[in-house]
């Protein structure tokens, strides 16, 4: 990229991005319930939850009466009923994966264990609604709904319990110690279960109504596993245990429970059949568990993301007013009004946390409105597949193998100009909900796994650098924004509801599909064209780091190792999880130009966002540019690694020595080639001695187009720095609110 | 006796108060610098009065709420995202400045004009309620010339508490000298409130009385008028008051401690 090519605005960043520049990079700015959710949410955030940290209910596991209050605060912002349907207490219509995400954000702004507690509720439900019969949807939605204008009604809480007690520490889907046996079988009535079960690090255990818990068969008239519901009435020992001894998120209440219940076979999710005398779960815990986290991951990502923005104020604050107060700084001189600002390092070291921040919001956001968007068609998709006599399961993966060929088809089509294509066909497919299904739900296995690993991951190591910036004083209970408990949280948030290794797995399977890696080939077109209006923002150096991931992908999946092993398989992690880090960095990177584009594009309609817009963008378009630079050299480090790192080095060996001149050689060719001598790097003298280093240089034969896209990617990071000068001038002058809207 | 009030309230917006306001001069007169950007709340003294609005609503069968309000949209609009999820009314919007810099002359003539369009208004039980200093930044005039404008002659100022008797006679609270009150008695609408405090805490937040509001709401914020506000008086200057935030974080001081130290600080000045 020319960086002559990149005209600055000379507008700057007025103030820090509010509510209506946000509403339309993340596309709700047209929906205002998510808009009154988002100030109630925040409310409570920065209201109630924030007096709790402060007054350091933090500094207790209990589940105390303060913290319990927390739960009406919740039910009166809308929190609790958010996920539910209107019909059944909820108030907002359609799919609501961008209103539970946005509620995370918010909650995790101030407090991620406060989100966290919020959304667990949600995810107790979330078996049932994604997965139970129309009468569990009914019974347990309808009672979890909170109290209508006037009414008088302590809604249940719910929690989902899945992980396990040590020896069988977490989760696995393969794997479940809990059980489930019957134990009274009237002909022709509906059975009576045992369920025992022990569950570790379960969320709203300290006061939940009901439990939805994952079980296995203990019994030859059971098949499989499935997930129960289990309610505090029930007959049996339903014991809340003992709090789970947490160091993070210490608002939400996670006990170790234990239960041994006797409950209706009719609690089984899902429903059941009965087949030669053996009950058949319509669902096994493994479908369940797929459906439910799929979507819940999202939100989890974006509390590491909340924290990251939130940094930015108080320590902005905190740099200006660092040597204020002192008698050797007076008030008007440049020490006195931008304090550690004065420095380069504070400023750029910001940029990278708000970078960060803003491409990990960007990216959860996207995953949060992809889930939206996908939930009608993967109905519609369950609706058609149903009509044809198939009901899930590898019947349904094998129809929609055959319309895969569709779907490419597609996206060949949507490349071509409208005038080069069969409009017929190009209009059939794309009104194919099947085609839609395929392609979102490719994009969609994406996304969730990459927020979810990256936002946290990459998020938590962020925050550590935002705790660093405030000093000692980020190491504090009294640190404004609470960054470091920040810190700690991010860290949980990296853990649970599937670890790290977890989402690179998933990635690894996902990421090679190759509806989704079709789509990323027209990516690699879409930042091109971008550049070329905005190539401030970056999008060609990230074109081009796409690019090589894409060559490195193809490469990896027909290489060989030096041993002659296939470098692109299940075990080999070193290949498939780094591959899928890198496309973490790429995807957060695109998300963020792509909204930075569409406040552009949608700001000048809005007088509020129209007001301050060129210096907003601009400011937000530097910013592209210093993380995109990031990611592009994260990727190609990455690519680099691993196209070069399976190949065994030469050595000063017999093999070794057939890539070198010998001297004498050398001399002779010299006669003729006069000058080739000085290009030989590798050349054996006449004694036998070598060149000091490993061996000769490896000769990366094949390896040519990987080598010229690593150079062009190099020169690509042209201008990333100017941007970052730009920004850090910005960060001196962008005006701040007097004081942090919540206590600290 | 239940009376089913009419009660309007009219109340602006204002910049959040945490957010740093510096008088800027511009063309137009003083400003505050990057006001359009900075999130803005309902003026306090005017979300008092509704608040008082809203419990006394609920209370009276019948009754309704109308809130007038002389804003930006754009600004109104962020706003009502959070007052319209707790008090049931209908809005009444009118385009126009928000700024502390405006004539209170003018903002009166505005509010009242948006007033006198509330179709079915009946005087006889038409409660005008303000907050005693809103619109024109502690002008103190506004919601007065409001009252004249409508011909409502019984006005209160800073009050803090309203009751209804049995005979539906209003019982006031004002505001005055050393922490007391003045006690009046009404004998009903048409009467002009302007609140203080109030007693009465915020309604609680419901999510489906903010649906229900949106509804019209948004149309409202459509179909605002613009009003001519000229601005009226001439600033020679402009400058932020003198004190200092300066905050400090304590815990656990006993309140009797508490108390002698403001004491101890409000005396040496």
């Amino acid at each position: 990229m020319d960086a002559t090519a990149v005209r600055p605005h000379a507008e700057t960043l007025r103030t820090l991005p509010g509510d209506d520049v946000r509403q339309i990079m993340w596309r709700f700015a047209d929906r205002l319930d998510l808009q009154m959710l988002v100030q109630s949410a925040r409310a409570v955030a920065r209201g109630p939850v924030a007096r709790l940290v402060a007054n350091g209910a933090r500094s207790t596991h209990e589940w105390t009466e303060q913290k319990a209050l927390l739960l009406k605060e919740f039910d009166a912002a809308g929190i609790t009923g958010a996920p539910l349907e209107p019909a059944d207490g909820g108030y907002i219509e359609g799919p609501k994966n961008l209103a539970l995400a946005l509620i995370a954000f918010e909650l995790a702004w101030v407090d991620a264990g406060a989100a966290t507690g919020s959304l667990a509720g949600c995810l107790a439900l979330a078996p049932i609604h994604e997965r139970g019969t129309a009468e569990q949807r009914q019974r347990y939605t309808r009672l979890c709904a909170p109290p209508e204008p006037g009414e008088d009604r302590k809604p249940w809480r719910g929690a989902f319990c899945l992980t396990e007690p040590l020896p069988y520490v977490g989760v696995e889907t393969s794997l479940l110690g809990g059980r489930v046996r019957v134990v009274e079988w009237e002909a022709g009535k509906e059975p009576f279960l045992e369920v025992d079960k022990r569950g570790r690090f379960i969320t709203n255990m300290g006061f939940a109504n009901f439990v939805t818990a994952a079980v296995d068969s203990d019994d030859p008239r059971i098949k499989g596993t499935c997930m129960v519901v289990l309610e505090e009435t029930d007959p049996g020992t339903f014991d809340r245990g003992t709090p789970t001894r947490k160091l993070v998120h210490q608002l939400s209440s996670t006990c170790d429970p234990v239960f041994r219940m006797r409950v209706p076979a009719d609690r089984i999710i899902g429903g059941y059949t009965v087949k030669d005398g053996i009950i058949i779960p319509r669902y096994s815990h493994g479908e369940i568990i797929e459906a439910v986290f799929r979507r819940t991951r999202v939100t989890v990502g974006l509390m590491t993301s909340a924290k990251l923005l939130s940094a930015v104020e108080p320590v902005i604050r905190y740099q200006r007013d660092r040597f204020r107060g002192s008698s050797a700084v007076s008030a008007g001189s440049p020490r006195y009004e931008l304090g550690l600002q004065q420095k380069p390092d504070a400023l750029h070291r910001l940029l990278d946390v708000w970078a960060t921040g803003e491409a990990s919001a960007s990216l959860g956001f996207t995953a949060a409105r992809l889930f939206d968007e996908l939930e009608p068609v993967e109905k519609e998709k369950d609706r058609i597949l149903a009509g044809q006599g198939i009901h899930g399961g590898s019947a349904a993966f094998k129809a929609l193998r055959k319309v895969q060929k569709d779907a490419l088809e597609y996206l060949e089509l949507r490349r071509k100009p409208v005038g080069r294509r069969e409009s017929q066909r190009f209009e059939k497919l794309e009104n194919d909900p099947l085609v839609k299904y395929l392609l979102l739900d490719s994009l969609a296995s994406v996304y969730c796994p990459a927020c979810k690993l990256w936002n946290t991951g990459h998020g938590a190591n962020m925050m550590r650098e935002a705790v660093s910036l405030m000093g000692g004083y980020g190491i504090t209970e009294d640190c404004p924004g609470f960054l470091g408990y920040k810190w700690m949280d991010a860290q949980l948030e990296a853990t649970y509801e599937g670890p790290e290794a977890v989402q690179r797995r998933q990635l690894s399977v996902t990421m090679i599909n190759e509806v989704f890696l079709a789509q990323f080939r027209g990516w690699v077109a879409e930042m091109r064209e971008i550049a070329a209006t905005r190539p401030g923002t970056g999008a060609c150096s990230l074109a081009t780091a796409m690019q090589m991931w894409l060559w490195t992908v193809q490469h990896l999946q027909v290489a060989k190792d030096a041993d002659g092993a296939a470098l692109y398989q299940t075990n080999r992690q070193g290949v498939t999880f780094a591959l899928a880090d890198a496309l973490c960095w790429l995807l957060s990177a695109r998300s963020f130009i792509l909204d930075v584009m569409e406040l552009e594009q949608a700001g000048p309609q809005n007088p509020v966002v129209a007001e301050g817009l060129a210096g907003t963008v601009q400011f937000l378009s530097d910013l592209c540019h210093v993380q995109t630079a990031r990611s592009a050299g994260e990727a190609g480090r990455i690519c680099a690694e691993l196209v070069y790192g399976y190949n065994r080095h030469p050595a000063w060996d017999e093999e070794g020595y057939k890539g070198c001149y010998h001297m004498d050689e050398l001399m002779a060719l010299e006669s003729i080639i006069p000058g080739l001598a000085s290009m030989a790097t590798d050349v054996i003298e006449s004694d036998g001695s070598h060149p000091a280093k490993a061996g000769p240089c490896a000769k990366c034969e094949g390896l040519e187009p990987f080598i010229r896209l690593r150079t062009k990617l190099d020169g690509c990071l042209t201008g990333s720095q100017l941007a970052k000068d730009r920004a850090a001038e910005a960060l001196t002058k962008v005006m701040i609110p007097a004081a942090l809207d919540y206590p600290a | 006796m239940n009376i089913p009030y009419q009660i309007v309230v009219c109340g602006g917006v204002v910049p959040d108060p945490l957010q740093t306001l510096e008088p800027i001069a511009t063309a137009n007169g003083p400003a505050l610098k990057n006001e359009l950007l900075l999130p803005h709340v309902l003026d306090p003294w005017s979300a008092h009065a509704l608040y008082e609005a809203a419990h006394l609503a609920r209370r009276s069968a019948g009754s309704k709420v109308w809130l007038v309000s002389v804003a930006p949209k754009t600004k109104l609009q962020q706003v009502m995202m959070t007052i319209g999820q707790r008090v049931p009314l209908e809005l009444v919007a009118i385009e126009g400045p928000a700024s502390g810099f405006t004539d209170a002359a003018d903002v009166a003539a505005a509010l009242a004009a948006g007033i006198e369009g509330i179709a079915g208004l009946d005087q006889s039980r038409l409660l005008l309620f303000g907050g005693w200093e809103s619109a024109s930044r502690a002008a103190g005039a506004t919601m007065q010339m409001v009252g004249e404008r409508l011909g409502i002659i019984d006005q209160f100022q800073g009050v803090d508490e309203l009751s209804v008797a049995d005979d539906g006679a209003l019982r006031i609270l004002e505001r005055i000298e050393g922490g007391q009150h003045q006690v009046s008695v009404c004998s009903g609408p048409p009467v002009l409130l302007g609140w203080a405090t109030g007693n009465l805490p915020e309604p609680p937040n419901h999510p489906q009385i903010g649906m229900q509001n949106m509804r019209a709401i948004m149309p409202a914020l459509q179909k605002a008028r613009t009003a001519q506000i000229s601005g009226g008086a001439r600033f020679e200057s402009v400058t932020l008051p003198k004190q200092q935030r300066a905050t400090r974080i304590v815990k656990d001081k006993p309140v009797e401690e508490i108390a002698r130290e403001i004491v101890t600080w409000v005396t040496a000045e």
